[in-house]
């Protein structure tokens, strides 16, 4: 028999016991609709979560810091990785900006920047309060380190604007929304390098000559007016290396020279030199693939590297081993469902022995006899799975409407935390069809092997 | 003994073989049932030529044999021993897959319960064999309209067999057999569950058929007045062996006999 016949053939027997067969068929859906569901809740917490790290940079960059510094510096980040034979840390490579250059030359480099913070007093209202101030880079507006901002995100990489966390938002209005489009005093200590000259007027002649040796910085107030852009729920650093509560362009912040923590250990170590050395530079790569190569480079090049490479690994081999067992217990369901779709057939060859009789005494082989059942469990299978997949997803939906509405009552952003991706919307449906084949494998073998004459005889 | 009569080409046959040897040829034909301990013989020993364009009636009581030997011939069943030959293929010795190619192409079967299938309709009824033979749908329709206006039932076509009496499904049952052209229709008791009226009509289409089309009919009935009023050949049966083999002439003449079928009215 052609393809088509038996399509219509099988279709038209289905509709004929449409009560059992949508029954059955509905137990199919709520199989794969359970698989789907599981998954997608699977999927979309690691789709959540890769986004949420990706979101902090942590995963495509690699943090650089000199050979001479202790530790990173900023609260507790992570450590460098040193060698045990590392070079005497005086001698060590200077991460100035020279070397920032040379890094942002590398093959699948995005970007390099430092990490600037600093502690500043914010004026607004009359008032005064006192926070940190993080500098964030160009690309954090295009990698979706601002979703779900209250107002804009920064309008260009050197506008004087400021984001604020949104508790330190509420700190200064009550009504934290109020506040976009005003405008703040941020003041701070500014870096300010001494001249030779500047010196000699001031000191005696000892100093003198000992200034000449060494020169120096000084510190000076200075305050910068910003325009509110808007306020974030997130911390765009994750928390890494100490976080901010508020932001503003990386660029920004670089020409405010703001006095840092280690521009004193800096002065120290090098003597007086006031030629501006970086505490700490991170290297974004264009794909967390390229993170080992170029870690590598710029290990070469002198400098201590740290990436989290190793904790994205971690990430995707937690989350595998979760989708598998999500998958085994969405899985049950189906299993389920497939000894429906047995039992159903079973009972539609005792029904419809004489029928298969009648198609044997016409001529049909054990071929087509066992094609019509079969085409008859795939339909189940075919129809269940894609009521499955859209009654799988609608569960999703309303997890993640539902746990939306018990994060805002809790003061947190809605997350999506189920996602359907068009590879586990076809598998699921392929998976259906396989089940269902399968459940509909012994029926379909036991129609064909009817005797005709024994099949007709049947009242 | 066979009657002499020159047949149409039968499907799936040579002309030689049409014209000279015997169309059926069953040798020795036995066939038992295991029936727990007990084996029991349903045809024990047959043999019988039936040449081609003959109206055979096997005829026998309830238990001889008779639709055993049937199903035999017409391919539904195997024989435990003997041979049983059609156009030169051994009916016992050929695979499933040839066997139901020969019930598809060869035969045309009517039974006693109509056996239409209830959920389509009749013009799905007669459509099945041709899509079981792979005919093109353009083909199909016209063949389907052909086939049931043959047994005069055009109009009803897109009745379901629970909405026709007995008489018009049994026609439409025949309608079903005779649209893949087979050169050998098998009945089966076509009269058994038919008042008298119904069922000599059915014996009429019957008749004119094997007249018009040449075609090789093989009957089993229980009922010898029908069998002597309408086959060229009645063959007895009793507890599984032919018990006697008689050529005849029918009561019956078909030629120029009108039936007075009225096309699609309920009869």
């Amino acid at each position: 028999m052609k393809g088509r016949d038996l399509t219509e053939l099988a279709f038209r027997n289905l509709r004929e016991a449409i009560l059992r067969n949508s029954l059955t068929t509905l137990g199919v859906a709520v199989g794969v609709a359970s698989l789907v569901a599981m998954l997608s809740l699977g999927v979309g917490l690691q789709t959540l979560a890769s986004q949420r790290l990706n979101k902090s940079g942590l995963f495509d960059a690699v943090f650089v810091s000199s050979k001479r510094g202790m530790r990173f510096m900023g609260g507790d980040g992570p450590r460098p990785t040193t060698k045990k034979n590392a070079p005497n840390p005086g001698d060590a490579k200077v991460l100035d900006e020279p070397s920032r250059q040379d890094m942002a030359k590398l093959p699948n480099v995005v970007e390099v920047y430092p990490q600037v913070r600093f502690l500043a007093e914010v004026r607004m209202n009359g008032g005064s309060y006192s926070t940190n101030v993080l500098g964030l880079p160009d690309s954090d507006r295009a990698n979706g380190t601002f979703d779900g901002i209250t107002g804009k995100a920064f309008s260009s990489a050197t506008a004087d604007e400021a984001i604020l966390q949104s508790e330190f938002a509420k700190e200064l209005s009550p009504l934290p929304a109020s506040l976009i489009g005003k405008e703040l005093i941020l003041r701070y200590a500014r870096r300010h390098e001494t001249s030779s000259a500047e010196v000699a007027n001031e000191k005696d002649i000892d100093q003198q000559m000992d200034d000449m040796m060494s020169g120096g910085i000084s510190i000076v107030s200075q305050d910068k007016k910003l325009r509110i852009a808007g306020i974030l729920d997130t911390d765009p650093s994750a928390g890494f290396g100490g976080g901010g509560r508020v932001f503003i362009p990386l660029r920004v912040a670089e020409n405010l020279q703001p006095a840092q923590p280690n521009d004193v250990q800096e002065l120290v170590r090098t003597r007086g030199s006031t030629k501006p050395a970086y505490m700490q530079l991170t290297v974004r790569v264009k794909s967390p693939k390229d993170v080992l190569k170029v870690e590598e480079a710029i290990k070469k090049m002198g400098f201590n590297t740290f990436s989290l490479l190793d904790a994205t690994r971690n990430l995707r081999l937690i989350f595998t081993v979760f989708d598998l067992f999500l998958g085994l217990f969405g899985s049950l369901a189906l299993t389920v469902a497939s000894l429906g779709i047995i039992n159903t057939l079973v009972m539609a060859i005792l029904e419809r022995r004489r029928e298969i009789g009648v198609l044997k005494a016409l001529g049909a082989t054990d071929r087509d006899v066992r094609s019509l059942f079969f085409a008859e469990a795939g339909a189940m299978g075919l129809v269940g799975g894609i009521s499955g997949v859209a009654l799988g997803w609608l569960i999703g939906a309303a997890l993640t409407w539902g746990t939306s509405i018990y994060l805002r009552r809790q003061d947190l952003p809605g997350v999506k935390i189920s996602y359907v991706p068009w590879w586990l919307a076809l598998g699921a449906i392929a998976f259906a069809v396989v089940v269902s084949l399968l459940a509909g494998l012994y029926p379909a073998g036991r129609a064909a092997r009817l005797n005709p004459v024994e099949a007709l005889r049947y009242e | 003994m066979p009657i002499d009569q020159t047949p149409a080409q039968p499907s799936g046959l040579t002309r030689d073989q049409a014209q000279t040897g015997p169309l059926i040829q069953a040798q020795n034909v036995s066939r038992q049932y295991r029936l727990g301990e007990a084996v029991i013989s349903a045809v024990n020993g047959v043999s019988l030529e039936i040449r081609a364009g003959e109206f055979v009636a096997l005829l026998g009581s309830s238990g001889s044999g008779k639709s055993t030997l049937l199903n035999l011939l017409a391919g539904l069943d195997r024989p435990t021993s003997g041979a049983i030959h059609v156009g030169g293929r051994n009916l016992a010795a050929i695979d499933s897959v040839e066997l139901a190619r020969y019930r598809r192409d060869t035969v045309g079967m009517v039974f006693q319960s109509f056996n239409l299938l209830p959920r389509m309709t009749l013009e799905e009824n007669v459509e099945l064999p041709l899509r079981l033979a792979e005919v093109d749908r353009g083909e199909r329709e016209a063949r389907v309209i052909a086939a049931l206006e043959h047994v005069r039932l055009g109009a009803r076509r897109r009745h379901r067999p629970g909405e026709l009496s007995g008489g018009e499904q049994q026609r439409g049952a025949l309608a079903r057999a005779l649209v893949n052209r087979p050169s050998i229709l098998f009945a089966d008791e076509p009269t058994g569950n038919l008042d008298s009226v119904n069922g000599e009509q059915i014996l009429l289409l019957l008749r004119e058929i094997q007249s018009t089309l040449g075609m090789t009919i093989i009957m089993v009935t229980h009922e010898r007045p029908l069998a002597e009023r309408f086959a060229n050949r009645i063959v007895v049966l009793s507890d599984g062996r032919l018990v006697s083999d008689t050529a005849q002439a029918p009561e019956y003449v078909g030629a120029g006999h009108q039936l007075s079928l009225p096309s699609g009215a309920k009869s």
